[in-house]
């Protein structure tokens, strides 16, 4: 590492910590109706809500929360379908770039919805400026609120007392606030920051050039800022560009870089900021962005220790470097974001596994804004339910008493994105159909299937960009572990939020197993740890480890 | 509380989605690219290079050079290609990824005369990127020099204007860096490196 990695990574690193627990307070003032600094827009919210019919006031219960966001990604699934594969017809188009297949499409619906932002396509090889701005970005913005909104009516339901009037809030007002106080604002600063180091924002037509050697050439512009903002602000991670943010209009300067990781940290970095305020025990807080920073901080050292030992500059950029690169691919993978900003399929063995680990383990270091928190609850109470059988405690999570349905509809969270990235893998080797996409032979072509499974059920979107993903048989199998791996996880979470809310809390007595504390800490490590490694190691043994020790060997495929 | 019959609630969904597509979707980036326009224009239109009014370029996006009288970038999988640009994906053991790296140094070798930078035999992850080391640009300075017929002072002029250059690309951050189109466009614009060459 020299001097100026490490001034990266401290860059990135503080400004975070100092940020988060500001805006995790801020949110939480946002989510709670209270008065907050950006409250003058609050003509522009009830103005939202007259047009759109909401009684932001009205109390949701858990099923009817459920039905209106199910309701409302589908429907938006249908209408990002049809923008895709009508974008012929539609205007704003400059290339005239025809509609996508129907399973392309469908898979980018699905994963825009999703949060995923897996991407079988180049953006500006196929897509007119009206469907990334008006379908794509809006999705970045509404998918990554649908999550916030989400883990917010969770921990309502965890920290309800035992006033039955009230439910776990309204999807609307929340997806409304989501979207006006914390993500548009931000986004709109960093669209402008990102513009002065050089990313395009225009919407006019592709530039005709010619090279200094006579060639002829046209190069892409497009309103990319505004959706580059969002994509990592929201954890989508949907580049705007074909390479990502490896292309030097999405990313033109080690400081875009620094913003660009900055900003997919931040939000995910402020929701147990966010919980600790909302459950009233800002401990409780404090103990979750611990473990979630200690997971953070091995998997960067894991990955730089490869990457500056084993790797190569292939797939990546200069102003980058090895350090810029395997820190910009752990952020990535570690919340949701799935942005690139290097290749992940020609990163070294251990960094390109860490990675993958980062997406494995349930996108909870961090994870996905709103979603890293509801997926680590799911830990949290299996965490609290074996440390009670162990010591004999029954097991309470904040007063309320952790029963059958609720580690039943968390081990549903738990099991459902495992259970789809080893079978649909196995099914995708098994298959022809799979086995054409694989673009590396030995344990490579592995770890790019796996990677792309890992990618879809995790929410991530970043790839192993080797495997050849548009077949209609990688976009339904991506499509489906997308789809499976957004809403298995967020029902059942809503389930145990809708559980907790229901049961009256009990007050805290000796016998209570304190959850804020570092000793529960290391235990919630620990299971964290032990359930991602014992269902991963066998396939990630056949993939990367054996890559790593065939590599040390010599052997070249 | 009674649950609206599917039909309004859809409606809902409907108007809602209208609604935020409006303000995410055509005011927001309408908004940006307003402010973008008016603060930056320059880099919001591409940090386009502009040479007797014909766009030759972008400085933030490599292209091909074959001619020795130009500064080469970083080999690039999709040959320097704007739309569809792209990076090899080849794993960290591909035998192919060896082979195609001990032929850029044979080249490399052929024209330079020294070991390549790493940079220089490692295709970018974009495929156009337009940034090289101090080392590779000073390694390719007498080849450039020698093809556009410089005095040894202009040639000495050139090297002071990549020391400069690296300098200048510091920043805050550190990362001294090399950019191929912006020094290329100094050979171009500048009589002192026009040397006997005449531009295309």
């Amino acid at each position: 590492m020299n001097s100026s990695d490490i001034a990266q990574l401290a860059i990135v690193g503080i400004s975070a910590c100092i940020l988060a627990p500001f805006l995790g307070s801020y949110m939480e003032r946002v989510y709670a109706g209270k008065p907050h600094p950006l409250a003058f827009l609050g003509r522009f919210e009830r103005f939202i809500y007259k047009v759109t019919g909401i009684d932001p006031h009205e109390q949701m219960n858990w099923k009817q929360y459920t039905v209106s966001l199910l309701e409302f990604s589908f429907i938006s699934i249908a209408v990002l379908f049809l923008i895709l594969v009508g974008q012929g017809f539609l205007p704003f188009n400059p290339q005239k770039y025809p509609g996508l297949a129907w399973d392309l499409a469908l898979n980018t619906a699905i994963s825009f919805v999703t949060n995923t932002n897996w991407q079988a396509y180049s953006g500006e090889a196929s897509l007119s400026y009206l469907a990334q701005a008006a379908g794509l970005a809006v999705q970045n913005f509404l998918s990554a609120a649908a999550g916030m909104a989400v883990a917010v009516a969770i921990v309502r339901g965890i920290a309800r007392g035992t006033d039955s009037r009230e439910g776990l809030g309204n999807f609307w007002a929340d997806m409304t606030r989501s979207v006006l106080y914390i993500l548009l604002p931000l986004s709109l600063i960093l669209a402008i920051a990102l513009v002065s180091q050089g990313v395009v924002q225009s919407i006019s037509g592709y530039v005709p050039t010619l090279s200094f050697e006579g060639k002829n050439g046209l190069i892409p512009l497009g309103p990319a800022a505004s959706q580059i903002a969002i994509k990592h602000l929201g954890t989508n991670g949907g580049g705007f560009f074909g390479p990502n943010s490896a292309f030097p209009f999405e990313n033109p300067t080690p400081l875009s870089n620094i913003l660009e990781m900055l900003a997919q940290i931040l939000i995910p970095f402020a929701f147990p900021f966010l919980f600790g305020a909302m459950v009233k025990d800002k401990k409780q807080g404090y103990m979750l962005f611990m473990v979630m920073f200690v997971l953070l901080s091995i998997a960067v050292w894991g990955s730089l220790t490869s990457e500056l030992r084993w790797g190569t500059l292939e797939g990546k950029e200069y102003r980058f470097g090895k350090a810029g690169s395997a820190l910009f691919s752990v952020l990535t993978t570690i919340t949701s974001c799935g942005a690139v900003n290097a290749m992940h399929d020609s990163l070294s063995p251990l960094s390109g596994m860490i990675a993958m680990f980062d997406i494995m383990i349930g996108e909870v270091i961090f994870g996905g804004v709103g979603s890293g928190l509801y997926g680590m609850l799911a830990l949290v109470i299996v965490a609290v339910f074996i440390a009670g059988l162990m010591v004999g405690r029954s097991p309470e999570y904040l007063g309320k008493k952790i029963e059958a349905r609720e580690m039943q509809l968390s081990m549903i969270a738990i099991i459902i994105p495992n259970f789809l990235i080893l079978v649909l893998s196995a099914v995708a080797i098994s298959l022809s159909a799979g086995r054409a996409g694989i673009a590396n032979s030995g344990p490579h072509g592995l770890s790019e299937i796996l990677y792309a499974y890992s990618s879809g059920a995790g929410n991530n979107g970043s790839a192993f960009g080797g495997l050849a993903a548009n077949s209609v048989f990688y976009n339904l199998t991506v499509g489906l572990a997308m789809l499976l791996g957004r809403f298995g996880v967020m029902v059942p979470m809503l389930g145990v939020g809708g559980s907790l809310a229901a049961k009256k809390r009990v007050p805290q007595g000796s016998g209570t197993l304190r959850t804020n504390t570092l000793t529960f800490g290391v235990f919630l490590f620990f299971v964290i740890i032990i359930v991602a490694g014992l269902t991963h190691f066998p396939a990630l043994t056949l993939g990367p480890i054996l890559e790593h020790f065939l590599m040390l060997q010599g052997v070249k495929l | 509380m009674r649950i609206p019959a599917i039909p309004a609630r859809i409606f809902k969904s409907v108007r809602f989605l209208f609604v935020m597509t409006i303000l995410l979707g055509i005011v927001y980036p309408a908004v940006v690219t307003g402010i973008a326009q008016l603060i930056f224009p320059d880099k919001a239109n591409g940090s386009l290079i502009v040479l007797d009014g014909k766009v030759r370029g972008s400085s933030l996006l490599a292209q091909r050079f074959d001619s020795p009288q130009f500064f080469h970038p970083r080999p690039s999988a999709t040959d320097y290609t704007y739309i569809g640009a792209g990076a090899s994906n080849q794993g960290p053991i591909s035998a192919a990824l060896v082979k195609t790296v001990e032929d850029r140094q044979v080249t490399w070798e052929r024209s330079y005369g020294s070991l390549a930078p790493e940079e220089m035999l490692y295709a970018s992850g974009s495929g156009l990127d337009p940034d090289i080391s101090v080392d590779a640009a000073l390694a390719q300075v007498n080849t450039v020099a020698k093809a556009r017929g410089l005095s040894d002072y202009s040639r000495r002029a050139l090297v002071a204007a990549i020391n400069e250059q690296a300098r200048a690309s510091k920043g805050l951050i550190g990362v001294v860096r090399i950019n191929v189109m912006k020094l290329n466009t100094l050979l171009e614009t500048d009589p002192e490196y026009r040397g006997t060459v005449t531009r295309q």
